[in-house]
């Protein structure tokens, strides 16, 4: 080839670009969303109370940011933080919330072909390495599905026997919108067959391929299942709240 | 005067599949390789092949062999072949396929993990290798990423404006970078021209605006012979509408996958078409075309449908059609895929297909009936060379592929010619290393004739000019079209050659606005040069073969005549003016005569 | 039929403007035609790469109302016409002229992959490999080379970061890492020499694939998933000395 030709200074400043379209829509609703949620979970959080309806031994429907349940003297919190690291860790670590926060707050990039943050940009390199430990944090979600799954099913024993209450439903939900959501997780299908070259050299190779396009089918739309699931997790916590402080009474249908 | 030199042992022309292939056989025999190609490394015209790659791999069909392809490609090329090339062809196939599989080529797969193969126009097995409707890309790529470890210099956006000599011997090359328009001699030992097509002679073709015959031009200036240069095949499915993408092929994968041809009404009409010589090959009724499944070897009861006939009796049923009132609404025949086959077969085996109708067309090929017509394709004809080494009557100077001729006779069956890039690539490379090894010097470079092809190339720049090139062109594929197009006629065709000699003068008085770097209109104006010398060829040639046969029709004489049968029409540069004759083409032996009346669907002994 | 007017970018190494054009339009035109038609007619040495029209070859990539997309895949009726449709190159590589611009570092990083190295044939001379193993490496091979995700990478765009290599060959590695004949490990190059780890999964390269290859989810997120399993993963680590094996090993799975 010949000579190059000198470069155009191409870079453009923050937010600068020719599209012509609301590009700034999308980062912007997701920072709101992301901003908004995680004020609620914190304040939910912080409140370490009215967070389970029924008897206190044997509630019949808890928020699932309080399950499971530790009841520890030494503790002097809300037994909330006991155990909210480790889904806002699965959360924080994963693949579609990564791609949102860094466009939404830290502007690499706002969008696409629109001009990013100067700074010196690292990457997931240095700093942000500890983002490949989300698959750690995935093995903890996948047992907190069991654990909500658990309490969707306690959530249809009253006290006066079995039964199905809205709440019954919502817990419900819950637990399957967090399983849709933690059973697309990119890490799970790289450990489920995405690490494996050649389906039909290895053992137990065609369940395997099955397992991880089911797996795959759930990632497709781990973006949509993020959201629902982070909604139906907060609607979760504020109904069995308003319950719970007799604020709206719990429609009983069974 | 002092341009910029490069010099190597072998300089290949174009990066297609056939100058990759060339360029990665040459270097492997020892010789140091420069690619000199128009455009980005892995742009070239192969990426656009669709359907396959032929090959009696057997895999599909155990019944396939050499033999049986040997057969197909000589029928289809109606007998003009040159035989001792489509025995190579044939033979060496295979081994040419696995060798892409051995360099990381990923085709479609049978249930028990070889390779698959498809059906295809002309093929009496299934016999095309593929990759969806991508197979160019595939084989391009891997030729690209396998060639970057070779030790092969690419020289990328350099367009070679003429060759070369030392005397009557090919000593290399001279070129301008596009990007800065500045001049570049390559000097070598021998040339090898894998430069592909030459589509833009026609207003409506499936070719880029690469394919503008340069290989044949510049072999032909250079005293080398071009043969069959009348044999221009029309797709018989290319797109009609948006006027945007007329002529963008619509791959012959489609009927390969069962797709059929409609008339207006929807009736099927191929089956009024088929050719006394491929009498009781095809289906007769509707009904038994239905039996027909594609991938399933076919039965005497279930023989295949008519629509996957060869290209140039497609092509003109459907012009057929067309004349007689029973076209598409934009002037075409309608291809129907949607009642073939399921929506996901469609999406599996023609992704591009849906794409491409989907994003140009609005038209959803799952649901409704395509618009196709006749787009100009490929040329048969070439420069004339040796079976065994790609040698031409210039030495020093090799050719392969599309740029050659005798392979696929008077039409080409689809798949073949992706085979062919590789099959002769491979063979233009080592005999371009070997010739090149033999020489023991670097041959001279005449600067009389660098002064020259440098004031032609730059002629346009100068004030005098009065011509736009792009209003030249058009006039030229405009001409083409209409006098030396698809069905032809004596008058027609002579009048041709007249304007031929209009726009030829014309030529010379282009005017460019602008610089020298990256200018498209400058490029253009090189490049019309080859369009109307090899424009010239094809109408030349087409004049004096005073017959129908495969892709060259004429109105006037719509019968093929045995006498022609047994000649090619060659042209060649004899003082300045166009000279063609016809001669003799070598017999098929008789063991391969026989080959060609092998009854069919039995078992080859 | 209505008049468009374009605002096309013209200019050589670091000079250069946007220049108003109008064309005619026509039915199912792409943007590809209304540059050739100021070209025919209008300024014949306006400087653009094409080549089949079809994209299938990925040459007219260019950025269109500030998007990166190929001009011949850009129908007319896709844009807001009331408005000028603004046509200019790649910005992420130094200009030619006018809409071409400077390509060749992609083909410098393409030679520093290592080629591909296949397991031997089987005894009959046949290499077997099933479809459903192979699927998803059909898939990166779809890739026609425009570069446009290159182009978008804010890795590139915004921050000119050389060792890394970018989606494109991100892909092209995935296509390696994961067939089911390549004996080559490339893991340790990919961390490193290839830099995986500036990738922070922002998907806009997915989001410009004309070819519709889901780059992000089926190539990047994969490798670094892979990449996460031999470095930064301890307890695949223990299991590997459990078992007696280094990292790195290959073929099958890790």
């Amino acid at each position: 080839m010949n000579e190059t030709s000198p470069s155009l200074p191409l870079q453009r400043p923050l937010f600068v670009t020719e599209r012509t379209d609301n590009w700034w829509l999308g980062p912007t609703a997701t920072g709101l969303g992301l901003l908004f949620f995680v004020a609620y979970l914190t304040w939910a959080a912080f409140q370490g109370v009215h967070f389970y309806v029924g008897p206190e031994d044997a509630p019949y429907y808890l928020s699932p940011l309080y399950s499971p349940w530790i009841q520890a003297d030494w503790w002097p919190f809300s037994p909330a933080f006991l155990i909210l690291w480790a889904p806002g860790g699965f959360r924080f670590t994963c693949y579609y919330y990564r791609k949102a926060y860094y466009r939404a707050f830290s502007l690499s990039p706002p969008g696409c072909a629109v001009g990013g943050r100067a700074h010196n940009y690292k990457g997931e390199r240095v700093l942000f390495l500890f983002q490949n430990l989300h698959r750690f944090f995935l093995y903890l979600a996948v047992l907190f599905v069991f654990v909500l799954a658990y309490d969707a099913w306690l959530a249809f024993q009253f006290p006066d026997g079995w039964g199905i209450g809205a709440g019954s439903i919502v817990l419900t939900l819950n637990a399957v919108f967090l399983g849709a959501f933690t059973f697309g997780c990119n890490s799970l299908r790289h450990l489920v067959g995405g690490n494996v070259d050649c389906f039909s050299c290895v053992a137990f190779g065609r369940p395997r391929f099955k397992i991880w396009r089911i797996v795959t089918r759930f990632n497709e739309h781990h973006m949509e299942w993020a959201w629902i699931s982070l909604f139906w997790v907060c609607f979760t916590d504020l109904y069995v709240r308003l319950v719970s402080m007799g604020i709206v009474g719990d429609l009983r249908i069974l | 005067m002092n341009h910029e030199t490069i010099e190597h042992d072998v300089i290949i022309i174009g990066a297609g599949g056939a100058g990759l292939r060339a360029a990665i056989e040459a270097s492997g025999k020892g010789a140091s390789v420069g690619v000199v190609c128009k455009s980005l490394l892995g742009k070239a015209h192969t990426a656009m092949a669709e359907g396959g790659m032929a090959a009696a791999l057997t895999t599909a069909d155990p019944r396939d062999n050499w033999e049986m392809h040997f057969r197909d490609t000589i029928r289809g090329g109606k007998m003009l072949n040159n035989w001792r090339m489509v025995k190579i062809f044939t033979q060496e196939a295979p081994d040419r396929v696995n060798e892409l599989e051995e360099w990381g080529a990923l085709f479609d797969r049978t249930d028990d993990g070889r390779i698959l193969q498809r059906n295809f126009g002309g093929h009496q097995y299934a016999r095309l290798a593929h990759v969806g409707d991508r197979t160019g890309l595939e084989m391009l790529r891997t030729l690209q990423n396998h060639g970057i470890h070779q030790g092969i210099e690419v020289y990328m956006e350099c367009t070679v404006v003429d060759l070369l000599m030392d005397g009557g011997k090919a000593a290399g090359a001279f070129a301008y970078w596009r990007d800065s328009g500045t001049f570049v001699q390559f000097r070598a030992k021998a040339v090898v021209l894998a430069t592909g097509g030459l589509g833009k002679c026609y207003t409506i073709t499936s070719n880029s605006w690469e394919c503008t015959g340069d290989g044949q031009a510049l072999a032909y200036r250079a005293g080398a012979e071009l043969i069959d240069m009348e044999f221009v095949q029309f797709h018989p499915t290319g797109m009609v509408w948006p006027p945007s993408v007329r002529g963008l092929l619509v791959t012959e994968g489609v009927r390969g996958e069962g797709g059929v041809l409609r008339d207006k009404d929807g009736k099927r009409f191929m089956f009024d078409y088929i050719p006394e010589m491929f009498a009781g090959e095809y289906a007769e009724t509707e009904e038994e075309a239905k039996r027909w499944r594609p991938g399933v070897p076919e039965g005497p009861d279930a023989r295949r449908p008519p629509d996957l006939l060869t290209r140039d009796v497609v092509a003109r049923a459907i012009r057929a059609e067309v004349r007689a009132g029973r076209g598409s609404p934009h002037g075409g025949a309608y291809l129907d895929i949607a009642s073939q086959a399921s929506e996901a077969q469609i999406k599996k085996k023609l992704p591009g297909m849906y794409h491409q109708f989907m994003q140009l067309a609005s038209l959803d090929i799952t649901k409704e009936y395509m618009e196709v017509g006749p787009t100009s394709h490929y040329v048969m004809g070439g420069v004339r060379v040796d079976p065994e080494t790609c040698s031409t009557s210039v030495p020093g100077l090799f050719a392969a592929g599309e740029v050659a001729g005798g392979l696929h006779g008077a039409n080409r069956l689809g798949g073949n010619s992706l085979t062919d890039l590789m099959v002769f690539g491979r063979r233009a490379g080592a005999g371009a290393a070997e010739y090149a090894g033999a020489l023991s010097a670097m041959p001279g470079v005449n600067p009389d004739q660098v002064r020259d092809i440098e004031r032609l190339a730059l002629a346009p720049f100068e004030e005098s000019g009065t011509e736009n090139p792009y209003e030249v062109m058009q006039d030229l594929q405009k001409m083409m079209e209409h006098d030396s197009g698809i069905v032809r006629a004596k008058e027609e065709l002579a009048d041709g050659l007249g304007k031929l000699r209009t726009l030829k003068e014309r030529s010379v008085k282009v005017r460019v606005e602008g610089n020298r770097q990256y200018n498209p209109g400058w490029h253009y104006a090189l490049d019309l040069h080859n369009l109307i010398m090899v424009s010239e060829a094809i109408t030349l040639s087409a004049l004096h073969r005073d017959e129908s046969r495969g892709g060259h029709t004429r109105e006037d004489f719509p019968e093929s005549s045995p006498e022609l049968e047994k000649v090619n029409t060659v042209v060649r540069n004899r003082d300045g003016e166009m000279a063609w004759e016809h001669v003799t083409r070598e017999p098929l032996p008789g063991d391969l005569q026989e080959l060609l009346s092998h009854p069919h669907l039995e078992e080859p002994n | 039929m209505t008049d468009v007017t374009f605002r096309v970018f013209r200019g050589a190494g670091t000079q250069g403007g946007f220049e108003e054009y109008t064309v005619q339009l026509s039915e199912g035109m792409v943007v590809l035609d209304a540059v050739l038609d100021i070209q025919a007619s209008q300024a014949g040495d306006l400087a653009v790469r094409w080549n089949c029209k079809a994209g299938k070859c990925g040459s007219c990539s260019a950025e269109v109302n500030g998007k990166p997309r190929l001009m011949c895949m850009t129908r007319m009726n896709t844009l807001p016409l009331d408005q000028p449709v603004t046509i200019e190159p790649m910005r992420s590589f130094p200009l030619i002229k006018d809409l071409v611009t400077d390509v060749k570092r992609n083909f410098e990083i393409n030679k520093r992959v290592r080629p591909f190295k296949p397991k031997p044939r089987q005894a009959d001379g046949t290499h077997r490999m099933m479809q459903y193993d192979i699927d998803r490496i059909q898939e990166f091979h779809k890739c026609i080379e425009c570069f446009l995700c290159q182009d978008v990478c804010h890795v590139m765009r915004d921050h000119q970061k050389p060792d890394f290599i970018g989606p494109r060959f991100l892909i092209r590695l995935a296509a390696l890492v994961m067939h089911p004949l390549d004996t080559e490990n490339r893991l340790t190059e990919l961390k490193d020499a290839f830099g995986i780890g500036y990738c922070n999964i922002t998907k806009c390269c997915t989001e410009v694939c004309p070819e519709n290859i889901k780059i992000t989810d089926n190539a990047i997120i994969p490798l670094k998933e892979r990449v996460a399993g031999n470095f930064y993963d301890p307890l695949a680590w223990l299991w590997r000395k459990a078992r007696g094996k280094r990292p790195d090993t290959r073929p099958g799975t890790e």
